[in-house]
């Protein structure tokens, strides 16, 4: 992936102090909410039926972030999850492995060793989620902590109080030092918690933000707040990855998280980025899903359709 | 891992639909044959399949017609406004309950994508009759009373008598309810003409009126070319002419009509400019352009079929928009997921096809997406002409088809007067997150209708109408009312 594109060079002006950072953030295009929301909503009317559903499943399938996040994790359960990110569906073998299990930093290596070989990616979330409260001294050493436990992503949720402050270059050099303490080995989620941006203005700019501070992904939210991933901020950040890529040839992957439970949504979402930015980002190295409770309809859509019934809850894994 | 997300086909089914091998026409109602026996075929654009034979109207049908409608007019107007209404609601819950009947019935007939007839006719078909349904008991509320001697406004407005209302082909349900649906609120009665390519959905709707209890002869529907609109025009029993459609045929109308008691409103052709300006939210801008010119392929009166672009983000926005015609789906109407359908006549792709070439033959620069043109029916690629000025045909002439023109402004002003150079003045577009500027802006524009961060919004609370050459005279809202009104 290039990150020194020519016209990259042309943007780093952009940081050079507050000021400068916020003429360009505020001079970008506005987003009119009405119009965001109609346009999401008319791509959530596309029919989507045998072959193109069959794929979509698969390609929804490979695309999940299968997550644990709770005070009461446990290496068995853990264990357990990566069991379950590279043999979703212990009847059918040919299921594809999910794209990644994200667990808390102290979990990681027992998640690695768990996905051991299966090709099954290991993310973490560090930086003092999900509310990102600490000193960066305390999500660096969260993030190294994960990192040297052999993570191969890193979430991190940005400084919202910040942002909302008007402080854009403090999230700005948040997230460089977060991604280079992420070194080469790990790629970097910024989480901006969209629900609490509450304008879609700002969520452009927190998407652009992010990724002029190196974001290889940008991520809706945590999943921990009442308004997670929509079609409308999932199609807006699409819409940021591609004019982004389009000024500085630098490709950003996108990441809807939380409140899509459904196969249904999980096929519109996939819509949202055929229409928007193509094939290109069509692939689990350029787009993900957080969610876990989606894994499950997934796969009894996925036995549906290979056997022509519905089966039930107990016919796929608990975590 | 497989290829590209390619979508399976999602074809709504036609078995909903029932299609008479023949109609009649329907007067006094009753569906009955035409006196010269005469028919013709109705034939679904996208295929060129021949759906069903329909009797044409000839001048003794129109008469029987106008004679049935002036006879069902006496008790009709007589009725308590909360009695019609009764009518209008149980005719706009049939046509909810038979909505999606009707929007195959449409798609076969007029050759426009399901998506539209499900997502945008119908519903607004069945609104126009709950909203007028509404009305009908507080005309004395509306603002317009009955003229009185002193040429004062009075109260109890009062019908007009027999309206004789002629529709076209782009969108022959929703403007049969534009017509009828304030016509009868009013307590008028009604001789209809839909267009001879798209004659289904008004007899269907004859149905429903028989399905309704509509007393005989309130609503007459005779399908028919020119020559029977002409000759509904021209009888001297009709109080009240209607017409939407071309501007030529509406300057005859208003011809035939002028120096006679009968009241007339015209709703004819446009040339709507959108106006972008620099700050405009680009991403939805453009899908407002997309949605002003490109919804049911452009054959809309009030379609923004010019844009005006500041120069300074013509390049970026052009980018964008080309980029979005790309992801345009054409192809078989019937489909879920088709955004552009077929073009409704042979004669109006040819008009389509022509307009194109001049405008390349002008020196104007064309661009279409890749797509797969079917090769029965009749299509007709998205089209842009870029380097168009206002001295080129195509930034003149109503195509009335999916082509864009895209023109360039610098300032405002600049804008403004590009947006009013046209004979026409029924709908215009501005695009800015600037609030001052939209008002501003909007105030100076001769159009009938002024979206701002938006286009092709409809709603029967909004009346809607033109300036110059696109007509004269309002449908929908309040002032849809005084048409069909003594006022």
């Amino acid at each position: 992936m290039p990150t020194t594109a020519p016209t990259a060079h042309a943007l780093s002006d952009v940081t050079a102090s507050d000021s400068t950072l916020r003429r360009f953030l505020h001079g970008l295009p506005g987003v009119d909410a009405v119009g965001l929301e109609a346009r999401a909503a008319s791509l959530g009317t596309r029919s989507i039926k045998t072959t193109a559903k069959a794929y979509a499943i698969d390609l929804a399938i490979s695309m999940v972030d299968l997550t644990t996040l709770e005070g009461a994790d446990t290496p068995g359960k853990v264990r357990a999850l990566g069991a379950k990110a590279v043999h979703p569906d212990p009847t059918d073998r040919t299921t594809p492995t999910t794209a990644a299990v994200c667990v808390y930093p102290d979990m990681v290596a027992v998640a690695k060793e768990a996905v051991a070989g299966s090709g099954v990616k290991v993310a973490s979330v560090a930086t003092a989620f999900p509310a990102g409260r600490a000193a960066l001294d305390v999500k660096l050493a969260d993030v190294r902590e994960a990192v040297a436990a052999g993570a191969d992503e890193i979430d991190m949720v940005i400084d919202r109080g910040a942002f909302l402050a008007g402080r854009y270059l403090k999230v700005y050099d948040e997230i460089t030092a977060v991604k280079e303490a992420c070194g080469t080995s790990a790629r970097l989620k910024v989480i901006f918690e969209t629900g609490e941006l509450s304008t879609y203005d700002n969520i452009r700019r927190a998407s652009w933000l992010g990724m002029l501070a190196g974001a290889d992904f940008i991520k809706t939210s945590t999943g921990k707040v009442a308004v997670n991933a929509t079609p409308a901020n999932t199609l807006l950040m699409l819409e940021a990855v591609r004019d982004f890529r389009a000024q500085t040839g630098v490709q950003v992957g996108v990441k809807p998280a939380g409140g899509i439970r459904t196969s249904k949504d999980a096929i519109k979402f996939l819509v949202l980025v055929n229409e928007t930015v193509g094939e290109d980002w069509l692939d689990n190295h350029w787009f993900r899903f957080g969610a876990s409770s989606l894994l499950n309809d997934l796969l009894m859509q996925r036995q549906k359709l290979a056997t022509g019934r519905y089966s039930g809850p107990d016919y796929v894994t608990v975590d | 891992m497989a290829s590209a997300f390619e979508y399976a086909p999602a074809p709504e089914s036609r078995s909903i639909v029932d299609i008479a091998p023949s109609y009649g026409l329907f007067i006094d109602g009753e569906f009955t044959e035409a006196a010269d026996g005469k028919v013709f075929k109705t034939i679904s654009p996208s295929t060129e399949e021949v759906l069903s034979e329909v009797a044409q109207a000839g001048e003794a049908d129109v008469d029987r017609a106008v004679k049935a409608a002036r006879k069902a007019f006496e008790k009709w107007s007589a009725l308590p406004g909360s009695e019609r209404a009764k009518y209008l609601f149980r005719i706009a819950r049939i046509i909810q309950e038979r909505s999606r009947e009707l929007a195959v019935l449409e798609t076969l007939d007029n050759g426009k994508p399901i998506k539209e007839t499900r997502d945008a006719d119908l519903p607004l078909v069945a609104a126009h009759f709950f909203y007028y349904a509404g009305w009908a008991d507080k005309l004395e509320y509306a603002g317009f009373g009955q003229r009185t001697t002193n040429g004062h406004s009075g109260s109890n407005p009062r019908p007009l008598g027999v309206a004789g209302q002629v529709i076209p082909w782009n969108f022959p349900l929703l403007m049969l309810a534009w017509k009828i649906a304030p016509a009868l609120a009013t307590g008028n009665t009604v001789v209809l003409k839909p267009a001879e390519t798209t004659p289904l959905s008004a007899l269907f709707f004859a149905d429903i009126c028989r399905q309704a209890g509509l007393p005989k002869g309130v609503v007459n529907i005779l399908p028919g070319y020119g020559d029977t609109g002409a000759a509904l025009v021209a009888h001297p029993d009709v109080n009240k002419v209607a017409f939407t459609g071309s501007t030529a045929v509406g300057k005859e109308i208003a011809r035939t009509v002028a120096g006679t008691e009968k009241k007339l409103t015209l709703e004819l052709g446009g040339k709507g400019a959108n106006i972008v300006f620099d700050d405009a939210p680009v991403d939805q801008a453009v899908e407002g352009i997309v949605g002003g010119i490109f919804f049911n392929q452009g054959q809309v009166c009030c379609a923004g079929s010019r844009l005006l672009v500041q120069e300074s983000i013509h390049d970026e926005l052009l980018d964008s928009l080309k980029r979005r015609l790309s992801t345009l789906r054409l192809g078989d109407p019937l489909d879920k997921n088709t955004d552009i359908g077929a073009i409704n006549s042979a004669e109006q792709l040819a008009r389509i096809t022509a307009l194109a070439e001049q405008g390349e033959a002008e020196g104007a620069e064309r661009w279409s997406p890749a797509c797969d043109i079917p090769e029965s029916g009749y299509w007709f690629a998205p089209t842009l002409f870029t380097n168009v000025t206002q001295a080129h045909t195509i930034a003149r002439d109503e195509i009335f088809g999916p082509v864009l023109s895209v023109l360039t402004f610098r300032t405002p002003d600049e804008a403004v007067a590009k947006a009013n150079n046209t004979q026409y003045g029924l709908s215009a577009g501005i695009w800015t997150e600037k609030g001052s500027r939209i008002l501003a802006v909007a105030n100076k524009l001769r159009a009938g209708v002024v979206w701002s961060n938006t286009f092709n919004k409809f709603d029967p609370t909004s009346p809607f109408g033109g300036y110059k050459e696109s007509g004269f005279g309002r449908e929908g809202g309040r002032h849809g009312l005084e048409a069909y009104l003594d006022v």
